[in-house]
């Protein structure tokens, strides 16, 4: 007899496809964590309010905590392991190291999937609750620390890490 | 979490067929999933409806725009037709909630969220079970309605897209095995009364397709302004959506009611007396009963209506 609580999903996960059965119940944070050992989105709030399980989804940053696995079934899955290619770390992800972009670590991966998302937002002139005018016929609003701070408002950091973290993401969109 | 059965619908009829009863449409999940956690939702099927192809915004003949309802936070506020004809709806849209909340929330689902009062989330009250009473009354109320509640609820509304689409005159579209059917925002939260637990007026099991903006309520000179407890990622103590249109003023708050407040008092006041904002503003805020822990609420909100027209005013 079929069991209506469950589903058996595919998940595409930094480009690799999983067979698994799901609990419907499961979040996917919790299947990325538990089933498929991606511990790089962390469990801060478990409420979708502090960020650190942020992943990219279709390359739209995420909270994976408020995604229900089953849901995520077809999507391409992207955690913090999956940002560099061939071991070479992003732009960004090194300019965290330069400038000391956390203290504990816990909010990092999800800072960096979120700031990935973030800049790829701004770069398709997205505006945000701090840009003057949202109009469409005026200058695309410049990436500067009020802004950074608005669009990265979803991402909290306990150590207070936030002027390396605003640095960080200001000296990579600079260097393009 | 309560086990519950899940199915991605194939089309609309087959969501609706398999809507009702104890199931409920997921979407964006961001409001639902987490009240799931928390024991205050307990569907016994999800019908996910965010892959039908209901997203998108167009525009219709009569120059109205269409926002299809599983149209994400995300597009709908970065639409150049929305930033250039209803400038506060996005703004409203980008002061709610997060970056990452924005892309996976979607225009219906964001319409059918449920109150963030604090008492709601943690126990039984006449909103979840009713007869059961509303502890927020005699307890910490600060955030709460200063405006058309009952002693059954004292909660607000938490969305703020509704309340720039309640200052526009939006239009919900929706879908029944009955039929379709279409319900002014205006009209489509319900006051208040003995029934705090009937938050809308959608037919049961109907599912929202679409939000319309009437082409004549477009208002390139119109602003949404939000106050919140911290700068960022909060839900507004008192916010406020207005627009000057062809002889018009259009107003309405948030974080005052169960719903958004459109300020009729206030806009039929500035038809006879152009410019007199704050006149206008107490006019509207006359109506306030507001409890020992939320007045605060009344000066906010007829500073916030004073202060945003005279900065928006042609």
């Amino acid at each position: 007899m079929t069991n209506h609580h469950r589903s058996e999903i595919s998940l595409h996960v930094n480009g690799v496809t999983h067979r698994l059965g799901v609990d419907n119940r499961t979040t996917l944070l919790d299947t990325l964590r538990e089933n498929l050992g991606h511990t790089g989105p962390k469990k801060g709030c478990d409420h979708g309010q502090c960020g650190a399980c942020t992943v990219l989804l279709d390359g739209r940053r995420v909270v994976s905590c408020l995604t229900l696995a089953v849901a995520a079934e077809g999507a391409e899955v992207t955690t913090v392991e999956g940002l560099a290619g061939d071991g070479e770390l992003l732009p960004l992800q090194q300019a965290f190291i330069r400038f000391d972009g956390f203290q504990c670590g816990y909010c990092t991966s999800g800072q960096l999937c979120s700031a990935v998302g973030m800049l790829a937002e701004h770069a398709a002139g997205w505006p945000s609750s701090v840009t003057a005018d949202v109009s469409p016929d005026g200058p695309t609003p410049v990436l500067d620390a009020a802004e950074v701070r608005e669009r990265m408002s979803g991402n909290l950091c306990r150590c207070g890490a936030y002027p390396s973290i605003v640095r960080a993401v200001l000296e990579t969109e600079a260097a393009g | 979490m309560k086990e519950f059965a899940y199915q991605r619908a194939a089309d609309i009829r087959d969501a609706l067929i398999a809507g009702g009863g104890g199931a409920r449409y997921l979407a964006g999940g961001t409001n639902l999933v987490d009240l799931m956690k928390e024991g205050v939702e307990a569907p016994t099927r999800l019908i996910d409806v965010r892959r039908l192809p209901l997203d998108g915004i167009s525009e219709a003949a009569d120059g109205a725009l269409v926002i299809g309802a599983t149209t994400t936070n995300s597009d709908l506020a970065a639409h150049p037709e929305v930033r250039r004809r209803y400038p506060a709806l996005s703004q409203a849209v980008l002061a709610g909630a997060s970056g990452q909340l924005r892309n996976m929330a979607t225009v219906g689902g964001n319409l059918l969220q449920r109150t963030r009062c604090a008492y709601f989330a943690a126990q039984e009250c006449n909103k979840r079970v009713p007869g059961t009473g509303c502890p927020a009354i005699a307890g910490a109320h600060h955030n709460h309605a200063i405006l058309g509640w009952t002693r059954s609820c004292v909660a607000t509304h938490a969305s703020d897209m509704a309340v720039a689409l309640t200052a526009f005159d939006a239009i919900v579209r929706y879908e029944t095995l009955d039929g379709a059917g279409e319900i002014p925002l205006s009209e489509f939260y319900p006051p208040v009364g003995d029934t705090p637990h009937v938050e809308t007026a959608l037919p049961p099991g109907a599912l929202i397709t679409a939000v319309v903006l009437p082409g004549a309520a477009a208002s390139p000179r119109s602003r949404y302004r939000k106050v919140r407890e911290r700068a960022s990622y909060a839900f507004a103590t008192v916010s406020i959506a207005a627009a000057f249109t062809e002889g018009s003023v259009r107003i309405a708050l948030g974080g005052v009611a169960s719903r958004p407040w459109r300020c009729r008092t206030a806009e039929a006041f500035l038809l006879d007396s152009p410019g007199s904002f704050r006149a206008a503003a107490e006019a509207e805020l006359s109506a306030a009963e507001p409890l020992p822990g939320n007045g605060y609420k009344v000066t906010l909100a007829r500073n916030l209506i004073e202060t945003v027209l005279k900065e928006l005013q042609p």
